[in-house]
């Protein structure tokens, strides 16, 4: 036992000792400008051989804390990489005229005017509004008519419900070049055989908008009906049929007991589609890539109609290739679905105290 | 609660019509991608031109497109996938674990800056993203850009924190004498962990398996800023957006490559069909 163990120490203060090595000497390789090709492994296989070296320490009281840390370093190491620096980053940029890969001075507040005496921008934000305003309505009333719907007692249930669900798979990109074809090519020879109009519902602005609307209708409603569905079969069964012996119908049950039973479900939803509308890109790109023009917008002509606040983010940044400015508004996105969340928390914790 | 008879028959007929409206656009690239790129201006929602044959010639000429590389995206798209998804199954659950059972200041905090940060739009990390991953790989001499490491590393950082989020849920049931009894055993807690624990996650873990992987499989914002539009790794919904940017208003080609970008999904889905859908609203509920 002792000599096992003795053994076991060794092996680890080895490895310890090699880890910190290989990381030293990976390090001083780096900062020495050799550029030696081994530099990058020798960093990686001694951070492994440390948390080996660690794991191997022969302690008995620390050994808990040894594997938490080592636990917990993989998921940390990656989400600190992948957010938390590049938001602490982001916020930075914001201030100055970063272009991608690197920045000379600091010019204050200068993206965050610069992109309000932007009309287009000011129009892609407020198309954003107006389109998460209708979406959580629009959303939520489809979604929730056909959980009603999944939860009669009608023979086909099942295969209605995974129906109204399939869109939800498919990705943003794909789906939204089938609509267009649906939209260009479908469409166009229904209206043009109704009214003979020529022209497709995708180059006209306000119709694109609403093609967007139906869409992400198409796509979302599904998923939002599944979660009504589930909050529907909460509702106590005794409840509906003490409510029928009174008399009461159809939709006085609907609106005096099943709706005030899922309140927080309705409160999930509409939270779910707000956010996710908000950050709408994928059909948005896909559909019509923001084109549309629209003649007069406070003395402006505008050539991004259907452009939303996402899409407008990315191509400031990667189009326009305007790094800085691109970020500042991407810090404004976040602000505004912060304030979101926010009110979301407040409004479901009321909720429970209620309760 | 019986129905009137009237009543059923119109609630089905309107379940039929929605049905059939949901469908449709299925319909039209199943439909489409048997005829020919005539045909297909000529009559898309109908039968004519319909030909096995010229399925064959579009399949064929889709998959052979040395732009779009079907079988190279689609292998990319997996091996992304499947890696990501165990990788978030194995730290998730290692950390949730942690997490869970160690109430000390520090796994309070760490377990509210995970909440918190759910509220970070992907737009608002997107650009420093890309600048830092190009400096880390740099500076370790290995790309994280363009590589399926560097994306799979990235989807490990974004999906960490609601995954740890359902995990935690899920851990706070397990009762801790549990542990105690296999502590007591001489179990160590790495073995408590991988034993005990991460055997009882099956249920939850293929909850947030579905959810990442429905979101990792379609996401298309991620790859195309790590990987580049015309970069020599491609995901399965980059390659359909490069392969549209470079064939406009080719429908046989284009829903061609729309049907085969669908299929794997559809597929899982009329397989898990009951997991998926209980899996979407789970990780919705909580």
């Amino acid at each position: 036992m002792s000599e096992n163990s003795s053994s076991r120490k060794m092996l680890s203060l080895v490895l310890l000792a090699a880890g910190v090595a290989g990381m030293v000497v990976s390090l001083v390789m780096d900062f020495s400008g050799g550029g030696s090709p081994v530099r990058g492994p020798l960093l990686i296989i001694g951070a492994i051989a440390f948390l080996i070296g660690l794991y191997l320490f022969p302690t008995v009281e620390h050994h808990r804390g040894i594997i938490n840390f080592i636990f917990l370093f993989p998921l940390l190491f990656t989400f600190a990489v992948t957010v938390i620096i590049p938001l602490l980053l982001g916020i930075f940029y914001s201030f100055t005229d970063w272009n991608g890969i690197k920045f000379t001075g600091f010019i204050g507040l200068t993206n965050y005017t610069t992109m309000f005496k932007d009309p287009a921008f000011i129009w892609s934000v407020l198309l954003t509004f107006l389109f998460v305003v209708f979406n959580m309505v629009l959303v939520n009333l489809v979604g929730f008519s056909l959980a009603l719907l999944c939860t009669s007692k009608l023979k086909g249930v099942n295969f209605f419900r995974a129906a109204y669900f399939l869109p939800n798979l498919i990705g943003g990109i794909v789906l939204g070049y089938i609509w267009q074809f649906a939209f260009n090519n479908v469409l166009v020879q229904i209206t043009a055989a109704i009214s003979g109009h020529q022209n497709s519902v995708l180059a006209n602005t306000k119709t694109a908008f609403m093609a967007i609307i139906v869409v992400y209708i198409w796509q979302y409603a599904g998923y939002i009906m599944l979660i009504y569905v589930t909050g529907l079969t909460t509702v106590p069964k005794d409840v509906l049929e003490a409510s029928q012996i009174d008399g009461a119908n159809a939709w006085t049950t609907l609106m005096k007991i099943k709706v005030p039973m899922i309140a927080s479900t309705i409160t999930i939803c509409t939270f779910l589609t707000l956010t996710s509308a908000f950050k709408q890109f994928d059909v948005n790109m896909a559909l019509t890539n923001g084109t549309g023009s629209v003649t007069d917008f406070f003395g402006s002509y505008l050539t991004n109609g259907t452009q939303m606040l996402a899409l407008n983010i990315y191509n400031t940044a990667i189009s326009k290739n305007n790094y800085a400015l691109g970020q500042a508004k991407a810090v404004l996105f976040f602000i505004i679905l912060a304030c979101v969340s926010i009110i979301q928390v407040r409004i479901s914790n009321k909720k429970e105290v209620e309760m | 609660m019986e129905m009137k008879k009237s009543r059923k028959i119109i609630l089905t007929v309107i379940g039929i019509i929605v049905a059939i409206y949901t469908l449709f656009p299925f319909y039209l690239v199943v439909m489409n991608t048997f005829k020919n790129a005539n045909s297909i201006v000529a009559s898309p929602v109908g039968f004519e031109g319909v030909s096995f044959s010229q399925l064959m010639t579009n399949l064929s000429s889709v998959v052979n497109n040395s732009n779009f590389n079907f079988w190279y995206a689609f292998g990319t798209s997996v091996i992304i996938t499947v890696i990501s998804l165990v990788v978030l199954a194995l730290f998730g659950g290692m950390a949730a674990w942690v997490i869970c059972r160690n109430k000390t200041k520090w796994s309070t905090a760490i377990y509210m800056i995970f909440i918190a940060s759910m509220i970070i739009p992907f737009q608002v990390v997107m650009l420093p993203l890309i600048s830092t991953f190009r400096d880390v790989g740099n500076f370790v001499g290995i790309s994280l850009l363009q590589s399926i490491p560097g994306i799979v590393f990235a989807y490990c950082g974004f999906g960490g924190a609601m995954t740890v989020f359902i995990l935690t849920g899920f851990i706070k049931g397990i009762p801790y004498e549990l542990e105690e009894a296999a502590s007591i055993d001489g179990c160590s807690p790495e073995g408590t962990f991988f034993r005990i624990i991460f055997p009882l996650l099956t249920p939850v873990i293929t909850t947030v398996t579905i959810l990442n992987g429905m979101w990792i499989w379609n996401d298309y914002l991620l790859p195309s800023l790590m990987l580049g539009q015309n970069g020599k790794v491609k995901t399965l919904p980059v390659a359909v957006q490069a392969f549209v940017g470079s064939y406009v208003k080719q429908w046989d080609l284009i829903l061609t490559a729309a049907l085969l970008a669908i299929i794997p999904m559809v597929i899982i889905f009329l397989i898990a069909q009951k997991q998926i859908m209980n899996g979407m609203v789970e990780g919705a509920i909580k």
